[in-house]
């Protein structure tokens, strides 16, 4: 039993890991996978991002997928046992099940402006972060005051949380992505690398 | 220049790097992004073609087979139906040895209505006289959309780059983009052998009477086996150039293979995955990746091939009434070789209608097939993975 700062990570550099990115149409899932692709292109690894395949709708649960790994990435099928989640909309929690084929011991990004207690049942079995990247995606002018594009802000929160990769290379990423409006961008993610709040986690055995 | 891209963007990228002249275009499921980077490029100037906005893809087809008459370099991109209702026009893109060049992504037949790869759309032109090659990632996407002009160029033969819906058209990966000046070198400007011209006037598509027309379709017929020749030529030159290869066929880790998978386009990367693992556990599989299905590669697959004990075919497609399109073509190509050195040829039917091939679903084929391998008796020519029961 180790507290989750003194068990590190499984080494990203040996193998292929799997992230799943949750949201609703709009807040820019899609998006999110593809900064996070780039920016880890950046550093040096190989990438391959895609969205679910078929069809988008405004509002309705959207799901968008990353590979990553230091060696090549021969697999190109779907992601069904990711490493890792992003949530984007806390209430798809409720909606669909989110953690589905989820690794035992995976890491959860959610935005939420709840505190740690809202999500005690889940961090029995997984990492949780919870960053509120919709207050700072408001702050910085993304997206509506009731639609909050939040999708620079949690991937900011990804590097700030996981030290996969790095904030720099995000940024970078951030600023080829959406060129129009990249300042705010970047500054969303900047803030939201230092906003996220880990819940306490108790690694247990697992089969 | 590196660059983390859709297959989609890939393909536009390789179009602007062809300098292609004329683009005509009709929106479809998943192919409308590869046009949609297009059409900004030349409202841009960063492409300065000529992008004719069509009401059908009977249409873009029948426009490129204008522009690709006065000589000019001509461009379409389709998908599934939109490809169907090209039908009568790729005949005569094909026949009257147009070289312009398609992209077909991947995309199931309706009915039922889906948006997701199979690749029923592009072999059901099999006979239209167009040469087709798969892809298995979007570098080759680029690089296999650049060389295409060059090799529809060199034969007077249309080509059909073809690439999986949704694995590789909306997926992101990094993309080594060439510079224009390195294309320009590799691919200078069309010359028409024959064109349209006021200032010479010919008569092109003339009734052509039983005295002539089959000397025309063996013209056409040598012109496809010399596409074989110039595609290795032309691929070469690309790979002194650019680095990257590919061949009509590839394999890969045939060393001393008792079994032998085939695949096409991207089921052949998650197979390479599969081969690796199996490997390590000392079990002598390999796999040949076909590239090119027109002109069929039978020499390369009989070289190949031959002497291998088991064949087992992957098939994203399906003729009805007999079985996998690419496992026909195989059995038939391997057949006249000597007993001794004949394989048996097994075939599996995966993935239709965009179903995921996983690396699960190609270790249920090489079961299959090593069960298989133990009977005396043939087995059925399409036995079907990944259905539900």
């Amino acid at each position: 039993m180790s507290d989750r700062s003194a068990s590190p990570r499984p080494d990203p550099r040996v193998e292929v890991r799997e992230l799943r990115i949750h949201g609703r149409g709009g807040q820019g899932a899609v998006i999110a996978s593809k900064i996070l692709a780039s920016a880890l292109f950046r550093e040096g690894s190989s990438v391959q991002s895609f969205p679910a395949f078929g069809v988008e709708r405004r509002g309705a649960p959207v799901t968008a997928f990353l590979r990553y790994s230091h060696g090549p990435i021969l697999l190109r099928c779907e992601i069904t046992s990711p490493h890792d989640l992003i949530i984007l909309d806390p209430t798809l929690i409720k909606a669909i099940d989110v953690t589905q084929g989820l690794k035992p011991g995976g890491s959860i990004l959610i935005n939420s402006d709840r505190g740690p207690e809202a999500y005690a049942s889940l961090a029995q079995h997984f990492r949780v972060t919870l960053v509120d990247a919709s207050t700072i995606a408001r702050k910085y002018g993304l997206g509506s005051k009731t639609q909050p594009i939040v999708n620079t802000a949690i991937v900011g929160a990804f590097a700030g949380d996981s030290g996969i990769v790095g904030l720099e290379a995000i940024c970078e990423a951030i600023a080829e992505a959406v060129p129009g409006k990249a300042q705010g961008n970047i500054d969303a993610a900047r803030e939201a690398a230092t906003c996220v709040v880990r819940i306490p986690y108790t690694e247990v055995e697992h089969a | 220049m590196k660059k983390v891209i859709i297959g989609n963007h890939a393909v536009s990228y390789g179009v602007k790097l062809a300098r292609t002249e004329v683009i005509a275009a009709y929106p479809i499921t998943p192919q409308t992004q590869v046009v949609e980077e297009l059409s900004e490029m030349c409202a841009s100037g960063d492409l300065k073609a000529r992008f004719i906005k069509v009401e059908s893809e009977h249409s873009a087809m029948a426009a490129c087979i204008g522009a690709s008459a006065t000589g000019a370099r001509a461009f379409t991109a389709t998908s599934s139906q939109g490809l169907a209702l090209m039908h009568e026009l790729l005949h005569w893109a094909g026949g009257g040895r147009l070289p312009i060049v398609m992209v077909d992504v991947n995309r199931a037949m309706a009915p039922g209505w889906n948006v997701w790869t199979d690749q029923n759309d592009s072999l059901s032109q099999r006979d239209t006289g167009w040469i087709q090659l798969y892809c298995e990632t979007n570098q080759e996407v680029l690089d296999t959309t650049i060389q295409a002009f060059k090799l529809a160029e060199a034969v007077d033969i249309p080509v059909m780059v073809v690439l999986d819906a949704f694995f590789l058209s909306h997926t992101s990966e990094p993309v080594d983009i060439p510079d224009q000046a390195d294309v320009d070198a590799f691919l200078p400007k069309r010359v028409a052998r024959q064109k349209l011209d006021v200032d010479e006037p010919h008569a092109f598509g003339a009734l052509t009477t039983p005295a002539v027309y089959m000397e025309m379709r063996l013209r056409q017929q040598e012109g496809m086996a010399q596409a074989h020749d110039a595609m290795i030529a032309i691929d070469a030159e690309w790979g002194g150039r650019f680095g990257r290869s590919y061949g009509p066929i590839e394999s890969y880790r045939t060393e001393g293979a008792d079994l032998v998978l085939v695949t096409s386009g991207t089921i052949t990367s998650t197979a390479r995955y599969v081969i690796n693992q199996l490997r390590d556990d000392g079990q002598k599989v390999g796999l040949v990746k076909v590239k090119m299905f027109r002109p069929f590669p039978t020499a390369d697959l009989r070289r190949a091939l031959g002497g291998v004990k088991d064949v087992a075919v992957l098939d994203r497609n399906i003729s009805p009434g007999h079985c996998g399109i690419f496992a026909e073509e195989t059995r038939a190509a391997l057949y006249d070789l000597p007993d001794a050195k004949r394989p048996r040829v097994h075939g599996y039917i995966v993935g239709l209608g965009g179903r995921d091939v996983t690396p699960d679903t190609i270790m249920d084929c090489i079961a299959k097939a090593r069960a298989a391998a133990k009977s005396a008796e043939p087995e059925p020519e399409d036995v079907w993975v990944g259905v539900k029961a």
